[in-house]
């Protein structure tokens, strides 16, 4: 028997949509190219970038100039984005760049409670579990356990910092370079660079580990 | 403001569950809101602290049971809406000729 069920979205990886939300997406798009708001062509470049020429290996070549050129990282963590502005990676969702280094003693990690501000030059965009309520509300009161179901677990001696983003202050987390890895070229470290480990929901990958 | 967006210690949503592998996008009408989000708005028409307040300004029920791009979807209408550029009944109006040119493709 037909059963009429609209689920509902309460899991933010549910990304069945209702019929609701694919007809009004396509009526706005029709009425704003229709009254020439939008032009689709400029949609369509705009999602190019951000689904394939923007994203975490652009923060990952950062990340990695910082390990092997002592000077570019002083750069980077006194003014972000003119650091990161050499790279080419401005604009849009990062504008104002703080960059917060891992440390034995220290450990960062980005949360936006609010919503989802994310570094997008740097990173792209967020993904699904940055953005879901679980992580916004917990990232603040129980980053360690946050922590662990990423798999991090770390010594109680090791600070915690959880930075909020904000609308106007993007904040990428500059991981330790791992053991072992002093011989690799700066390409070579690059890839032992995870999104993740961006966030803070994760650390650089050891040396061999690298897909 | 505070209202059901601003998350930060509540209890009780569960564990996190990220996906592996996750694709930017998980469907094609995610992308055009997206795309349509902000090749309108920064245009300079409005700014993100006015995206933002759109989307806090979403019914909390509604806000806390829709998916992201959903949000999204729902704080664009919104602001296109009150700032003049559509109305209610040219959107509803929109979409059932968009539903009847499906329902019409479709029977073919």
């Amino acid at each position: 028997m037909a059963h009429d069920h609209h689920h509902h979205h309460d899991d933010d990886h549910d990304h069945s949509a209702l019929p609701d939300t694919l007809l009004r997406t396509k009526a706005l798009e029709s009425l704003l190219t229709e009254k020439g708001l939008v032009d689709p062509r400029a949609l369509d470049e705009l999602i190019d970038t951000y689904e394939h020429r923007v994203g975490p290996r652009n923060g990952a070549r950062v990340v990695a100039r910082a390990w092997v050129d002592p000077q570019f990282k002083a750069k980077l963590l006194a003014d972000g984005t003119e650091a990161i502005k050499q790279f080419g990676f401005d604009g849009r969702q990062g504008k104002d760049m703080v960059v917060v280094e891992n440390t034995p003693r220290v450990h960062n990690m980005v949360v936006c409670t609010l919503c989802s501000c994310y570094p997008w030059p740097v990173l792209g965009l967020p993904p699904v579990w940055y953005k879901s309520s679980p992580y916004r509300a917990r990232a603040v009161i129980d980053p360690r356990g946050v922590l662990a179901e990423f798999g991090v677990t770390l010594p109680g001696t090791v600070e915690v910092k959880v930075w909020d983003s904000t609308a106007e202050v993007r904040y990428l987390v500059l991981p330790m370079r791992p053991a072992g890895s002093e011989k690799l070229s700066e390409e070579q470290l690059a890839e032992l660079v995870t999104r993740d480990s961006m966030i803070g929901t994760g650390v650089a990958l050891a040396p061999g580990a690298a897909a | 403001m505070n209202g059901a967006h601003d998350m930060g210690g509540m209890h009780g949503f569960g564990p996190i569950n990220p996906e592996p592998d996750e694709p930017v996008f998980h469907a094609e009408w995610e992308k055009r809101v997206f795309a349509l989000t902000v090749a309108t708005g920064f245009g300079g028409e409005w700014n993100i602290d006015m995206v933002r307040f759109a989307r806090e300004s979403t019914d909390p029920a509604i806000y806390l049971r829709s998916t992201y791009y959903e949000k999204w979807l729902l704080g664009l209408q919104r602001l296109l809406i009150e700032r003049g550029h559509l109305s209610e009944d040219e959107i509803a109006r929109r979409m059932a000729r968009i539903a009847a040119e499906q329902a019409a493709g479709g029977q073919r």
